[in-house]
């Protein structure tokens, strides 16, 4: 299979045919990740202060970019369904509070979800062995086929972690490539499940090896392991679809998922999307907040703002 | 010669078990009886008040899931780090009251052998306060008190230690957690307390602490969507009072206004009744 790696340096714009070795050439020439700029910087940019009408606005955004998610081994039709009809109308007493961007659940759920969200917003479901990843290529495809049928419109795909860290770059962007084939029409975002990567050499690593085998978003983690989402990994990532842009022209989105829970932490987030990735990526199709409690916050702050008065966990709906 | 330097004391909020300063950074002058200058403590500013009901919800269901058996023995035990820290409670009520040190021993005195009091009510209040009904049915059905929720409190600005004490305990007691400003003027008995109840068994957001103006914080704590009840014992404005009624009106929160309090007399189980709620359950008998 031939694709065209390329890479910020531009002595290094090789295409490999997707064999370990010429994928270990391209990763491996990728300039290193200094951790403790990315953390200064994470850190300088989370300090920034968002008030007022910014705020506001800030609020609206993030809610719009939420993908609201339940993934527990005890999830229930009607969970699923009450956590649909929330993204829908997140705040009952609030018409003007947008809806999400999608709702995100395990495969089986896909047609649940379906049937209450219509065509309004998006439903993404889970594939490809979720969390782990360990399964056998044909399996991870039949789970993304399976999803696919029962109405999702966007896979979330874990990468196989022990392969990547074994260096087996191949086999990584070979399943990769293959579930974006069975999507289909439906976008694909990739889970590097950064908290298993280690370093954020490999988050770089793996992002450029998840954009060049075709994913349409790349997302930090499953939720399943501590740590998950957080602002060094997720700059570094979008770092990397700024480059590939650059390169490219192609726009990859970014989905930081687990551990976000205060808008605070959403609008940090936005702030970051904006100085480092650029304002076009400040749209739900090119970054979204996967969450559950997130979206509680938000409206909580909503409420604040619009009342004046601080807002309690009694005025938001639980599940 | 004697050349050590004075270890000077910061004297901070108390919020979720911990000591920070004021998010605003802000700090007020607190003067002696004399007026003379005493300390800088912390101005608690509204972010600081949110702050602290935030730790007082997430600590109220665990307290309140305690035994009653259970809260009394904490009750009890932070009555022992009252003992041990008489002489300095005897040293700032005598200092922040402008009273004798023989005084000031007799009202320290009066404050522990108060939270003591409180501490036997624990396992004790259901048995008076609740009942168990005649109803016309195949029905067991009694009603027992449960706690309210998140109370915040604004303690009384003349009586530092008893008074504080006196409006603390009864709220705890019955699986509360509160918020409580404590006298503007004489704010650092109420420190020293909080310094208690951190080296107690009292888990950390079941008592929070803030040093300032009542009228500065309390209307926030009053419209507070998360508070369950206010407490307006300690506040002396009739306009600041009005106003904190009219903002805990909006979200329905229960409130303990108007009383004029002797704190040197039996208090009885009004302020234990005040924070709590009659829940009735009707049990079917036979089977």
């Amino acid at each position: 299979m031939g694709v065209t790696l390329l890479v910020p340096d531009a002595a290094a714009n090789i295409t490999p045919d997707a064999s370990d070795a010429g994928l270990r050439h391209v990763l491996h020439a990728l300039p290193g990740v200094d951790q403790v700029g990315a953390e200064a910087r994470a850190a300088m940019l989370a300090s920034r202060s968002i008030k007022n009408e910014a705020k506001r606005t800030a609020i609206d955004l993030a809610i719009s970019m939420v993908d609201l998610t339940t993934l527990e081994g005890a999830d229930t039709p009607g969970k699923v369904q009450a956590m649909c009809a929330k993204a829908l109308h997140p705040d009952p007493a609030d018409d003007l509070v947008p809806p999400v961007a999608a709702v995100c659940v395990y495969g089986d759920m896909a047609g649940i979800a379906r049937a209450v969200v219509g065509d309004r917003l998006h439903v993404a479901a889970v594939a490809t062995a979720f969390p782990s990843g360990r399964a056998a290529l044909e399996v991870k495809l039949a789970d993304t086929a399976a999803a696919i049928e029962r109405g999702a419109d966007e896979i979330d795909m874990v990468i196989d972690r022990g392969a990547f860290l074994t260096g087996d770059y191949g086999t990584v962007f070979e399943q990769i490539a293959k579930v974006k084939q069975a999507c289909g029409d439906a976008h694909l975002k990739v889970i590097l499940e950064t908290g298993e990567l280690r370093t954020l050499d490999n988050v770089r690593r793996a992002s450029w090896l998840a954009m060049a085998a075709g994913a349409d978003f790349i997302k930090t983690s499953t939720g399943k392991i501590s740590p998950a989402a957080t602002m060094p990994v997720t700059l570094v990532m979008l770092e990397a679809v700024r480059d590939w842009h650059q390169r490219t022209g192609r726009r990859i989105g970014v989905k930081p998922a687990g551990g976000i829970r205060t808008a605070k932490d959403a609008i940090r987030y936005l702030v970051m999307v904006q100085e480092v990735a650029g304002p076009e990526w400040l749209t739900p199709d090119l970054f979204r907040f996967g969450a559950s409690s997130l979206l509680n916050d938000l409206l909580l702050q909503r409420q604040r703002m619009a009342t004046g008065n601080y807002s309690g966990p009694d005025y938001v709906s639980h599940d | 010669m004697d050349t050590r330097v004075d270890v000077r004391k910061t004297y901070k909020l108390f919020i979720n078990g911990a000591f920070p300063r004021s998010e605003s950074g802000r700090t007020y002058p607190v003067s002696d009886a004399k007026g003379r200058f005493w300390a800088n403590a912390s101005l608690a500013s509204r972010k600081d008040a949110r702050d602290a009901v935030l730790a007082a919800r997430g600590a109220q269901p665990g307290w309140a899931g305690a035994t009653a058996y259970n809260r009394g023995q904490v009750l009890y035990r932070v009555a022992e780090m009252l003992e041990g820290r008489r002489a300095q409670f005897e040293d700032e009520v005598a200092r922040s009251e402008g009273i004798s040190s023989r005084k000031a021993s007799g009202i320290v005195d009066a404050a522990i052998d108060r939270w003591v009091w409180y501490a036997g009510w624990s396992d004790k209040f259901a048995q008076v306060s609740g009942s168990s009904n005649p109803v016309a049915g195949p029905y067991f059905n009694f009603s027992v008190p449960v706690p309210t929720g998140v109370v915040a409190a604004i303690a009384p600005q003349d009586s530092a230690l008893l008074g504080l004490v006196s409006v603390v305990a009864p709220i705890i007691v019955t699986g509360n957690t509160s918020v409580v400003v404590a006298s503007q003027e004489r704010p650092l008995p109420a420190v020293t307390l909080a310094e208690v109840l951190a080296t107690s068994d009292l888990p950390g957001g079941v008592v929070n602490i803030l040093t300032g103006d009542p009228a500065e914080v309390g209307p926030w704590l009053a419209g507070h969507a998360d508070v369950n009840a206010l407490d307006l014992t300690g506040v002396t404005d009739d306009g600041v009072s009005t106003q904190m009624q009219v903002a805990a009106a909006d979200t329905i929160t229960r409130v303990l206004a108007d009383v004029t309090a002797d704190w040197t007399i039996d208090p009885g189980l009004g302020r234990l009744r005040a924070f709590t709620e009659i829940t009735t359950v009707w049990h079917p008998q036979g089977v």
